[in-house]
């Protein structure tokens, strides 16, 4: 390093905005990998929230696609048995669709999920105030901290997602075998499926980032003074 | 002349914090001078305006009005990003709480800095490794900060403020949550580095050991300066406060 021992001295400030501050994508993803890992426990329970309510999602898409399957066979037994399971189908109609009852109790979970990872992240930024204020005295910059917060959130939300949206998939599959037998296995379309477990996991990802972004803002403007003034 | 010996000048800064409705004067027109490479212990009972007073020099918090200079920069005039800069290439800072980030290992915590600086890998991990090395820590840099003592974490401490060879060490109480003898080896250890790398070190403390070992030692009493002593004079206070016991 051979700028070390130039001084500011003599210069003029701005000049010293080419010497940014550097922090690389890999070094980033290794250091909230490494915290995730160290917090697992707490990792674990941000993320259940979200596993929980994206399987919900996944589960109902799943039954649906199920339904739909069943429908499409033109099979007079099977209609009368998805009536029977529950699904309110017109006499004319060749699709289940998202009846606004079940709309209505996704978004709900959905909102629930996210309020519940905002609580949870805010409870994690707090606990890290001391991390936080440390990196910043040593130099790191506010998107750093943004940066970490969010990749944190980006990997707890994809293996959060992914789990529930799987697991969703596996109990509505399961239930359909034991409710309508084999035939719900032949009938389903599995591209709709993969395609609902697909939705699942983005919508998680995509819920996971907007829990995380109100507290990452609040970490990342924190300033170091303050994050050193916190009691133990 | 005075201009290139002096590595932080604060100059009729004055401070004033919201607390509610009232407004509190934290400090009241300080004027102070730190030459480079010294010693400095700023010492002043709890709510004289110490820490404040050392934010500032750390450039961690900005005056109300005055004007605090660190390397002739007045660091009112930054951005975020030069700030960031000072905070990563000029100043290294040692607490009281250690505050060695817990997540990452002895080695990781030391390197870190060097990271922001744009440093690349292999040579970071070198220059941590040497740098463990000299704060006697060679053979623990595989462990985490929960693995290590009250001491050996300060050690840490010092080593990741040597990292990108700052010319100025602000140390908070850096011996308040050690005991006697842990805290005279991180105060020669602290008088060492200065000493063999020409860092200015600036310390907030209560630490009376901490005269024996400072070039000069400023005393805060309600947000102003009280007197500046120089070490030779110090002996003679440092015998009054023996008695005092």
């Amino acid at each position: 390093m051979a700028d070390q021992q130039i001084p500011l001295a003599g210069k003029k400030a701005p000049e010293s905005v080419d010497r940014l501050i550097v922090l690389p994508l890999a070094k980033s993803v290794e250091i909230s990998l490494k915290s995730i890992k160290v917090r697992f426990f707490r990792s674990l329970i941000t993320t259940m929230s979200l596993v929980l309510a994206v399987s919900f999602l996944s589960f109902v898409r799943v039954n649906n696609d199920v339904a739909n399957g069943l429908l499409a066979t033109q099979e007079r037994h099977l209609r009368q048995a998805v009536i029977r399971a529950g699904y309110d189908i017109g006499l004319e109609d060749t699709n289940v669709g998202a009846s606004p009852k079940q709309r209505w109790i996704i978004i709900l979970s959905l909102m629930v999920c996210v309020v519940g990872i905002v609580n949870a992240q805010l409870m994690a930024v707090t606990e890290r105030f001391r991390e936080i204020g440390t990196m910043k005295c040593l130099g790191a910059l506010d998107r750093f901290i943004l940066r970490l917060f969010i990749l944190e959130a980006g990997m707890q939300g994809l293996a959060g997602a992914g789990a529930g949206a799987l697991a969703g998939a596996l109990f509505a599959l399961i239930g359909a075998l034991l409710r309508f037998g084999l035939v719900s296995l032949t009938a389903v379309s599995w591209t709709a499926v993969i395609g609902s477990v697909a939705i699942a996991i983005a919508v998680g990802c995509v819920l996971s980032l907007i829990g995380v972004l109100y507290p990452a803002i609040v970490a990342a403007r924190m300033q170091p003074v303050e994050a050193m003034r916190v009691e133990q | 002349m005075a201009e290139s010996t002096n590595i932080v000048r604060v100059t009729n800064v004055y401070k004033t914090f919201q607390l509610g409705k009232v407004e509190v004067e934290a400090l009241k027109g300080v004027n102070l001078a730190i030459a480079r490479g010294n010693y400095i212990s700023i010492m002043g009972p709890s709510g004289s305006g110490k820490s404040t007073l050392f934010n500032m020099i750390g450039g961690l918090d900005k005056p109300s009005s005055g004007k605090v200079f660190i390397d002739e920069v007045d660091i009112a005039q930054l951005d975020a990003y030069e700030l960031a800069w000072l905070r990563c290439r000029k100043i290294g800072y040692i607490f009281q709480t250690f505050n060695i980030i817990q997540v990452m290992t002895a080695l990781e915590n030391i390197t870190l800095p060097m990271v922001f600086a744009g440093m690349n890998n292999d040579l970071a991990v070198e220059k941590g490794l040497q740098l463990l090395e000299l704060v006697g820590l060679g053979d623990r840099f595989s462990h985490k900060p929960f693995e290590l003592s009250g001491g050996q974490q300060q050690r840490v401490a010092i080593a990741r403020a040597l990292a990108n060879d700052p010319a100025i060490i602000l140390a908070d109480e850096p011996t308040g949550n050690l005991d006697l003898t842990t805290g005279e080896e991180i105060i020669s250890l602290l008088k060492r580095l200065s000493q063999e790398r020409n860092v200015t070190v600036i310390s907030a403390t209560h630490d009376f050991k901490m005269l024996n070992v400072s070039d000069q030692v400023v005393w805060i009493r309600d947000g102003a300066v009280d007197k500046i002593e120089d070490r030779e004079e110090l002996s003679i206070s440092i015998g009054k406060i023996d008695t005092r016991h």
